[in-house]
């Protein structure tokens, strides 16, 4: 039989973190309540920006999700010893952020009441159509690989689940690039890179989420994470953010060289005013060169807060660039008349001036409220804090496989 | 023991008879002469059935005429005072209201009957 | 396609189609060949009740932009009113526009041209190939519409059309047209006002324009005034290159 990978945990204050989850979550719901019954003439939304804040943390929440399993698949189907405890928790941590960013986008649909209706009538042309098989069985699997990850006589059956698990967030993840991807209509989309960049997205941001979550369990077990292991995730979290840089020059170089969107580059590199300032400010500062400083300069990475503080930048970063990715490419006005100077009474040919609602807001954070407080529940009643082995991990060498 | 299971039992089998002691019949008044479109019992059972039907086929297919038409529901069925098929006396709503069953219809549909003649504006 | 003859039972039902599309069809009527039907030339026939939509008949739409005058509107103020769309709006970014007037101007050379832009009933259409629960579908003789018992109001059609044709209605609406539904949350868009076009009848803004800029017809039809101009002359696509084959073709741009 397995050897415990996970143990219990007793989190200290848990009613009150539990609180603040709540309160956190309860007002996301009052306001999708309050947005769905006046419509979405309280939201800055409009017939221009129609998809605003709550998408951008909803899909910041579900390409997460599948980044997040990564820690668990790095262990399970690479092998690698030291991710192995941690499998578990990262499992859990994708269900619970593939529920949060499901919530946050559900509750945002014009009729958020006819969710049965999407899920019985499926137009298999559409990306969107697949997410109603996608998420589900995302769900079943990653249960099912969770369940046999904990279940000491079940653990030899966890490489199959795991493997399966793998190949289909990869899939799911390349579906929610594709949903951008596709949309020849678009400056901003129409992209086949979009959806590997999304992949790679949601290895860094989903290990970001992993190590703030990881480092609040050590702090509630009062135990310390093991200083090699600390590092060698943290250096992992480096390259997922460097490889993410990467993919987004290539995406804003096709755009200028390949596709000629000349005007619209201009627009979210210079002259856009919030769009330019959240990428090269909220992306290319905050979210890329800060978290490779934290993890890379000798100096700052010994400090104990580094990981933490680069898994930060990283998803603030994130956000960011969702930000800019999708109502940036939404206030851009369509191009309908190559060259031509437009103007109508639905305001076509002028950048829309998108600024997030109250309620908009509430209920993005609702989401990571409601993250927060179904994985602290969980943590609180089943085993996921993750045993490491020191000595069999020095003695067999694994500790830098 | 005894007792408590048989006030428990009480109270079980009771309970709807006195949860919808509350809830008032509906009031449905037959606007206009004649019979509706099936026997209604049949209505009563299927009007559900026959509308989705209708919608299939009128919005998707393009077939127009159908026997079970909303509006033809509202032209005849609407309040005289009201002039609508929902709020106080609306034919649908108070069977609905009763059942407890949704109305979704209404949020697209106009519950109002009238012969609404737009046509463009000429020039 | 024409409609076959057995269709029409009625001769007095046709005379009256003939003698309406006389008086009000924007298609002008030509002088009648022995044999030609009024319908026809009209471009528009009532369909039989129980008939089903053929993909026999393709609706298209035919704008010369040379006659369209740059402060007009007529026709979005009569699609309005054909169709109900009469809500107050706090902001007018939010309010629904199934057509509007769009004006342009070369920056070379000055020259300005105005036009109404509207859904362009593509046959390959974005906004149907991307809606998950096929709510946006297109009808078998061409006309895109939204069935609205199963939009979720997810907003991807919208993200999808090239020609921000498609608008979310954002409060509740009470004041519908009962032969139009329309209603909060759900996604809308031009229908060619399909409710007038069973009826034989040309869409609102069609019979409302002052110039006679638009002309609306069966494409699938060689008899028909819209489908030999758009043999004969030189018509654009917008967004031509998106090759998504349009119903609505444009003149003068």
């Amino acid at each position: 039989m397995q050897s415990a990978l996970t143990q219990r945990l007793r989190i200290p204050n848990f009613y009150w973190l539990a609180a603040i989850g709540a309160i956190i979550s309860a007002a996301g719901t009052l306001a999708a309540f309050y947005m769905e019954h006046h419509g979405h003439q309280v939201t800055g939304m409009n017939n221009q920006v129609f998809w605003g804040l709550p998408h951008v943390f909803a899909i910041f929440l579900i390409v997460g999700a599948s980044g997040v399993l990564n820690v668990a698949s790095i262990g399970t189907v690479f092998g690698k010893k030291v991710y192995k405890p941690r499998g578990p928790l990262s499992g859990l941590l994708a269900i619970t952020m593939l529920a949060a960013g499901l919530f946050v986008i559900m509750l945002d649909l014009g009729r958020a009441d006819r969710l049965i209706v999407a899920m019985t009538h499926v137009n298999w042309t559409s990306v969107f159509g697949w997410n109603m098989v996608l998420y589900p069985v995302f769900f079943g699997l990653v249960g099912l690989y969770v369940w046999l990850l904990l279940d000491r006589k079940m653990y030899a059956y966890s490489k199959a689940a795991g493997t399966a698990a793998f190949i289909w967030r990869l899939v799911m993840t390349t579906g929610t690039g594709s949903i951008f991807g596709f949309v020849v209509a678009r400056q901003a989309y129409n992209s086949a890179i979009i959806a590997p960049m999304f992949i790679i997205m949601s290895f860094a941001w989903g290990l970001a989420m992993f190590l703030i979550f990881q480092a609040a369990m050590y702090k509630w077990e009062g135990s310390q994470l093991d200083e090699e292991i600390r590092q060698r995730l943290n250096k992992l979290l480096g390259t997922f953010v460097a490889a993410v840089a990467y993919f987004v020059v290539v995406y804003h170089l096709t755009n200028l060289y390949y596709a000629k969107q000349t005007a619209f580059e201009t627009f979210i590199l210079v002259s856009g005013g919030i769009y330019p300032q959240l990428f090269w400010g909220g992306f290319v500062v905050v979210g890329t060169i800060l978290p490779l400083l934290f993890v890379f300069v000798p100096a700052l990475r010994s400090m104990a807060s580094s990981s933490v503080l680069a898994s930060i930048f990283t998803i603030l970063g994130g956000l960011a660039f969702l930000y800019v990715f999708i109502i940036g490419g939404q206030a851009y006005p369509l191009e309908m008349f190559p060259g031509m100077e437009v103007k109508s009474s639905f305001f076509d040919g002028v950048v829309d001036p998108y600024v997030p609602s109250l309620p908009e807001f509430l209920l993005s954070i609702g989401g990571f409220g409601l993250f927060f407080l179904l994985s602290l529940i969980v943590v609180q009643i089943l085993p996921f804090m993750p045993q490491d082995d020191m000595a069999q991990l020095r003695a067999s060498g694994a500790l830098h496989d | 023991m005894k007792q408590t299971l048989a006030a428990l039992a009480a109270v079980l089998l009771l309970a709807p008879v006195l949860a919808s002691a509350g809830t008032p019949k509906p009031d449905l008044k037959i606007e206009n002469p004649g019979s509706c479109i099936a026997p209604v019992p049949e209505m009563r059972r299927n009007h559900m059935e026959m509308l989705k039907h209708t919608r299939d086929r009128t919005l998707r297919q393009g077939i127009r005429g159908e026997k079970a038409s909303l509006n033809g529901c509202i032209n005849c069925h609407a309040s005289k005072t009201t002039g609508s098929v929902l709020g106080q006396g609306g034919f649908c709503q108070e069977c609905h209201t009763y059942a407890a069953v949704k109305l979704d219809c209404w949020d697209c549909h106009q519950p109002k009957a009238g012969n609404h003649e737009a046509v463009g504006v000429k020039p | 396609m024409s409609e076959p003859q057995d269709r029409i039972e009625n001769k007095s039902r046709r005379s009256f189609v003939g003698a309406a599309a006389v008086a009000g069809a924007s298609a002008g009527v030509a002088a009648l060949a022995p044999g030609l039907k009024l319908i026809e030339v009209a471009g528009a026939a009532p369909r039989a009740p129980g008939e089903p939509a053929s993909s026999a008949v393709r609706w298209g739409m035919l704008i010369d932009t040379t006659k369209c005058a740059s402060g007009c509107d007529a026709c979005v103020k009569a699609c309005a009113t054909e169709n109900g769309i009469n809500e107050t709006v706090k902001d007018p970014r939010q309010g629904s526009q199934w057509i509007r007037k769009i004006d342009l101007k070369d920056p070379k050379t000055g020259q300005e041209y105005s036009l109404p832009m509207l859904c362009q009933h593509c046959e390959h259409p974005p906004c149907v190939d991307v809606c998950p629960t096929g709510a946006s579908m297109k009808r078998a003789d061409g006309i895109v519409l939204v069935d609205r018992h199963i939009c979720i109001g997810c907003r991807y059609c919208m993200m999808a059309c090239p020609y921000k044709a498609r608008s979310l209605v954002h409060m509740p609406l009470t004041e519908q047209n009962p032969l139009v539904p329309r209603g909060q949350g759900c996604v809308e868009a031009c229908t060619f006002c399909v409710q007038r076009v069973d009826r034989g009848q040309q869409p609102a803004c069609v019979e409302a324009c002052p110039e006679k800029a638009m002309l609306f017809g069966n494409l699938n039809d060689p008899n028909s005034e819209i489908a030999q101009r758009v043999a004969k002359e030189k018509t654009t696509q917008v967004r031509a290159d998106l090759k998504l084959n349009l119903g609505v073709r444009y003149q003068g741009i």
